[in-house]
């Protein structure tokens, strides 16, 4: 299966997916030293997103939120790409600052947990690799 | 609520689909790294967000206005992204203040004294307040600017016609570095047209009506574009507090008030929603936030920062009182402010009687519960805030406040 959004950051990146159904806040939402979703409305939490293929909505909350992507990178713990259905400024920003692939206008729907992905950030692909 | 007909135009919308943005030789350039990393990275994060919302070229700005000062708000994270900034050599191109800073413990305020220092060698005059017009940073009508502090970016807009969209930190960051800002939401008149008519039913008097206004409609309207009827205010501070109050409980960055703000006339199409807000409404709001005295340990004026004529308004109240306040009352405000403040001898008047004016500093983003567990104010922007953090807070009027405190 391949899906088409728009790629918003650049890169190329291949790896397990880890799906959110909710928006996710970075701002208190996740650890920046480990990597690990802690938003208590989160419907993953206790999950690291870590070398993952982090899939969600879209962001929400704080945009100091940015920030804690660029904390996660600089200490390893940072997703491999990122796709969301809606970018907005505080994701788009941290991806960049980041320097993670991001690739949005994608029906998360129809991913899910565990899949492969392969996600290209300038042509805005996803691929489920099987 | 009334509707008339649904124009349901909200603002900024991401567009997902549409044409990148046009880029100048000089821009593609600093996109391709030709004037430094740091440029660079701004020039990404512009491009970027500009594709985002459908921007279709970048727009020179006048000038910045910074958010993520606090070491509450931006944590080491923040710190560690500012220090890269700088060590790439990044160098601000226009005219930028900052939000105030936090105020905690020794290690605390050692952090934020860092986070100011990288934004000093970014070349940004470190001011450090909500209310930049009031002294270093006042625009003129119809500037395009980056603020990203949202009572500042609402007073912008509205009051003064300068043209700014939300920012957040580190996009008003990108555009103080390059020197632009991408063209969509607020910079584009189409924008700017009201999309609901709130028709004011009960006269509004004080500082605190103005506050409880803003706290409901920020609470009922989405990222709308109010315009007002029968509102006569008499004081600029009141506008200021409704714009805070209004972006502090939702998303709103301009309104217009019929007779009074610069684009009034021009605000209205044909068919606009229509609101009507009462007495009822308000009174809602203030019975939210009616702790009792025996259970507020400190009093907060100056959230916006207080102007000079707040400022008088409390050294005068507390003439009248005659007596010292048991509990201590902070005043934050400006430097510029306070310099007045200072050499008119207000400040003076308010230490007597267990006052202090707090410059550079804002209660909202330091780490207040470890000192305070209630809290009075005449802000519905700090009452907001203050209770989501889980303090008791007071919301009454000015003169209520220095009049019966203990």
């Amino acid at each position: 299966m391949k899906l088409r959004g728009k790629g918003i950051v650049k890169g190329k990146a291949e790896g397990t997916a880890l799906v959110s159904r909710k928006p996710l806040s970075f701002l208190g939402g996740v650890d920046p030293e480990t990597g690990i979703i802690t938003d208590v409305e989160s419907d993953i939490r206790g999950e690291s997103v870590a070398g993952k293929i982090l899939v969600f909505p879209r962001g929400k909350g704080s945009t100091v939120g940015s920030y804690v992507l660029y904390a996660l990178a600089k200490n390893g713990k940072a997703p491999k790409a990122i796709i969301v259905e809606e970018a907005e400024t505080i994701v788009t920003v941290g991806a960049i600052i980041a320097g993670i692939p991001l690739v949005a206008g994608i029906d998360v729907s129809k991913l899910r947990s565990g899949m492969r992905l392969r996600v290209d950030g300038e042509s805005g692909e996803v691929e489920v690799v099987d | 609520m009334v509707v008339e007909t649904g124009i349901a135009f909200k603002l900024p919308h991401p567009k997902i689909l549409g044409d990148p943005m046009y880029l100048t030789k000089e821009e593609e350039l600093a996109l391709a790294g030709e004037y430094g990393y740091a440029v660079q990275k701004a020039m990404e994060i512009l491009v970027a967000l500009g594709d985002v919302y459908g921007a279709d070229r970048l727009i020179p700005i006048k000038s910045a206005q910074i958010a993520g000062v606090s070491y509450k708000n931006i944590g080491e994270a923040g710190i560690e992204f500012l220090r890269d900034f700088v060590e790439a050599g990044a160098k601000v191109s226009v005219y930028t203040t900052l939000n105030p800073a936090g105020i905690g413990d020794e290690e605390f305020m050692d952090r934020q004294a860092e986070i100011i220092k990288l934004y000093r060698r970014m070349g940004v005059d470190v001011t450090a307040t909500c209310t930049p017009y009031y002294g270093a940073n006042l625009p003129k009508f119809g500037d395009h600017l980056a603020w990203s502090e949202s009572s500042a970016v609402s007073f912008a807009n509205s009051i003064i016609g300068a043209r700014t969209n939300r920012e957040g930190g580190p996009s008003s960051l990108a555009a103080a570095i390059v020197g632009k800002t991408p063209n969509y939401g607020l910079h584009i008149n189409e924008n700017r047209k009201a999309t609901v008519v709130v028709e004011v039913e009960t006269e509004l008097k004080s500082f605190l009506d103005y506050s409880l206004l803003g706290y409901h409609l920020g609470k009922t309207l989405e990222s709308d574009v109010p315009y007002f009827r029968n509102l006569k205010p008499e004081r600029l501070d009141q506008l200021k507090e409704l714009g805070a109050s209004m972006a502090a409980t939702g998303s709103i960055a301009l309104y217009h008030v019929e007779g009074e703000t610069p684009e009034w006339k021009t605000a209205i199409r044909d068919k606009v929603e229509r609101i009507q807000v009462g007495r009822e409404e308000l009174e809602d709001i203030r019975e939210r936030f009616d702790t009792e005295w025996r259970e507020i340990d400190a009093i907060l004026i100056g959230c916006p920062h207080a102007s000079l004529m707040e400022i008088k308004e409390v050294a005068e109240l507390l003439k009248m009182r005659g007596k010292p306040l048991r509990i201590p009352l902070f005043i934050t405000t400006s430097r510029a402010v306070k310099a007045l403040a200072d050499a008119l001898g207000y400040t003076e008047v308010i230490e007597r009687y267990n006052g202090r004016l707090l410059t550079d500093v804002c209660l909202v983003v330091s780490p207040i519960r470890d000192w305070y567990s209630g809290i009075a104010t005449n802000s519905g922007k700090a009452a907001f805030y203050f209770s989501s953090f889980g303090l008791k807070v007071r919301l009454d009027d000015m003169e209520k406040l220095m009049m019966e405190a203990p």
